[in-house]
């Protein structure tokens, strides 16, 4: 701790002087590259729309509200089509992301290399965002639920296969050892050490990425994956703000019930 | 007497779910979900064969990706990406931490309390595209209404995290401050942030990779980014140019995620 004296004082200072300059020199450089970055996004606007932005705000709450509650009617389907793109794209990305996760942990992988290429997976899938998943399947397979599921599926490998195979590296070693003594074969010791162990936490996160699938997939219909944003795309198009909103106040209301349920299951499991 | 032979006591690892009753119930309930789920979705076989094609030729995009083509509209998608993760990330960082304050059932009163995790419920309910089309109607089209977007998607993410992390710190340092005659603003400075700052940097840094990655998709709606020009690619079928885009992203969110994850190490 620097203490310097003052006029015969002692006086305590948290930092020396060279590092409370590097500090300095930190925050300048800090703040002019994201003061560069505000004039290049500053550049790109057109303020004179900005300059209206709350009119614009009144205009939708106006045409937005109250919703169109007799929509309703129309939105079930779209409803229906979105919860299972988010569970059966879970459903897909569970069932690859399972054996890549084995296949990435450093304790369960039987060869290097192949870890190396389940890391790659997890590492590709993570990158890319859902919806570019979707634009990326919707033009090689054409719109529709199937290109939501597997998008949904795709993203979800990496979230889960990442997950999974850091939960399957923290299991003890002892019931591991104490199976593998008893002369089981490498597939009984992974059915009966590894996974008990790895079980409740797999569930867990499976649960938590299918709430987020719920409110990925509600804007996969933007791009033509199906779905809610299907309707929410057409609405906003023909400038149905009222539909726009019964939409908002269905997304709302689902995302909620999902995060509930998923916040009760993972609640149930630990 | 006969003795049973032992072979005939299997043993069975216990279930997951213990209740009998209940364990059969979600079995059939998954079934059935199953099989109305899956009935649901019409699968055209003769598009998916047509698919394949072009999966064989995206495919060959991908091995083949054209950087040069349209390197000025991917530069300027780049750049734009960027800038709106930097400025977003601080902006969301800078708001986050009163909100955060607000929504700390031991930190605010009972209002403050109750508008603060509404704004936080709004933000996470939302994906982050649908945000965007809202901001880009107020707005206009442009990297603006990106920025504000990540930034309120931010908010929801820090703030909700600051505020659990509040609501679990040490009392007793706060009152110690207290006791020094400190303001409540000085109470905050001394006494909270120092426990909670550690884990928000952390959570600051990890908010930018995720911001990196939501930029990308942001443009697809008009709110700026890469967005845009890879929606462009993928319609006009220009796979070369999609896949130089796509691994152009991957490359730089998994640079970001070494830095960070390097940052977030040193931290602790």
């Amino acid at each position: 701790m620097p203490v310097s004296l003052e006029q015969d004082r002692r006086v305590w200072q948290r930092y020396d002087r060279a590092t409370v300059l590097k500090r300095w020199a930190w925050w300048i450089v800090a703040t002019i590259v994201v003061l560069g970055c505000w004039q290049i996004i500053s550049g790109a606007t057109r303020w004179e729309f900005v300059a209206d932005a709350p009119q614009q705000l009144a205009q939708l709450v106006v045409r937005a509200f109250p919703p169109r509650w007799d929509y309703m009617s129309e939105l079930w389907k779209p409803l229906w089509d979105t919860v299972n793109i988010a569970t059966l794209g879970t459903l897909v990305g569970l069932i690859i992301a399972f054996p890549v996760a084995f296949l990435a942990a450093r304790n369960t992988t039987p060869h290097p290399v192949i870890r190396i290429i389940a890391l790659l997976i997890i590492v590709v899938s993570r990158s890319v965002n859902s919806l570019i998943w979707a634009l990326m399947l919707v033009a090689l397979i054409g719109p529709g639920l199937l290109a939501g599921i597997i998008a949904i599926g795709l993203r979800s490998i990496g979230f889960l296969g990442k997950l999974f195979y850091e939960a399957i590296e923290e299991t003890s070693i002892e019931p591991i050892e104490a199976i593998a003594s008893t002369g089981a074969s490498r597939f009984q010791v992974l059915t009966y050490a590894y996974l008990p162990q790895v079980l409740p936490a797999f569930t867990g996160v499976t649960v938590f990425r299918w709430d987020i699938n719920i409110r990925e997939s509600t804007v996969l219909g933007l791009v033509g994956a199906g779905g809610l944003g299907i309707a929410l795309n057409s609405s906003i198009n023909s400038l149905q703000w009222d539909r726009a909103g019964m939409i908002f106040v269905v997304i709302f209301v689902m995302v909620l019930i999902s995060e509930w349920i998923s916040a009760r299951v993972r609640k149930a499991i630990i | 007497m006969s003795i049973k032979a032992p072979s005939t006591r299997g043993w069975r690892p216990p279930p997951l779910i213990s209740d009998p009753r209940l364990r059969w119930l979600i079995i059939i309930g998954v079934v059935v979900y199953l099989y109305f789920a899956l009935s649901s979705v019409n699968i055209n076989v003769e598009r998916l064969i047509r698919g394949l094609d072009r999966g064989s030729r995206m495919f060959a995009g991908f091995l083949q990706p054209d950087f040069t083509t349209r390197w000025r509209d991917i530069q300027a998608g780049l750049i734009e990406s960027l800038t709106m993760t930097v400025v977003s990330t601080v902006i969301g960082i800078i708001i986050s931490i009163p909100i955060g304050f607000g929504a700390a059932r031991n930190m605010a009163p009972m209002p403050i309390y109750l508008f603060c995790r509404g704004l936080i419920t709004i933000s996470r309910t939302f994906q982050e595209v649908i945000i965007a089309i809202v901001f880009v109607v107020m707005f206009g089209f442009g990297p603006l209404a990106g920025v504000l977007t990540l930034s309120f998607a931010t908010i929801g993410f820090l703030a909700k995290l600051l505020a659990e992390d509040i609501e679990e710190i040490d009392a007793a340092q706060v009152e110690a401050t207290r006791t020094t005659g400190a303001s409540w603003l000085q109470t905050v400075t001394y006494g909270v942030l120092p426990q909670v700052s550690p884990r928000l940097v952390g959570l600051s840094i990890y908010r930018f990779d995720i911001n990196l990655r939501e930029s990308a998709i942001v443009g697809v709606v008009g709110a700026g980014g890469i967005g845009a020009t890879l929606q462009t690619a993928f319609t006009r079928y220009d796979f070369d140019i999609a896949s130089a885009i796509l691994i152009i992203i991957i490359v730089l969110v998994m640079i970001t995620e070494l830095i960070s994850s390097y940052i977030r190490r040193r931290l602790q």
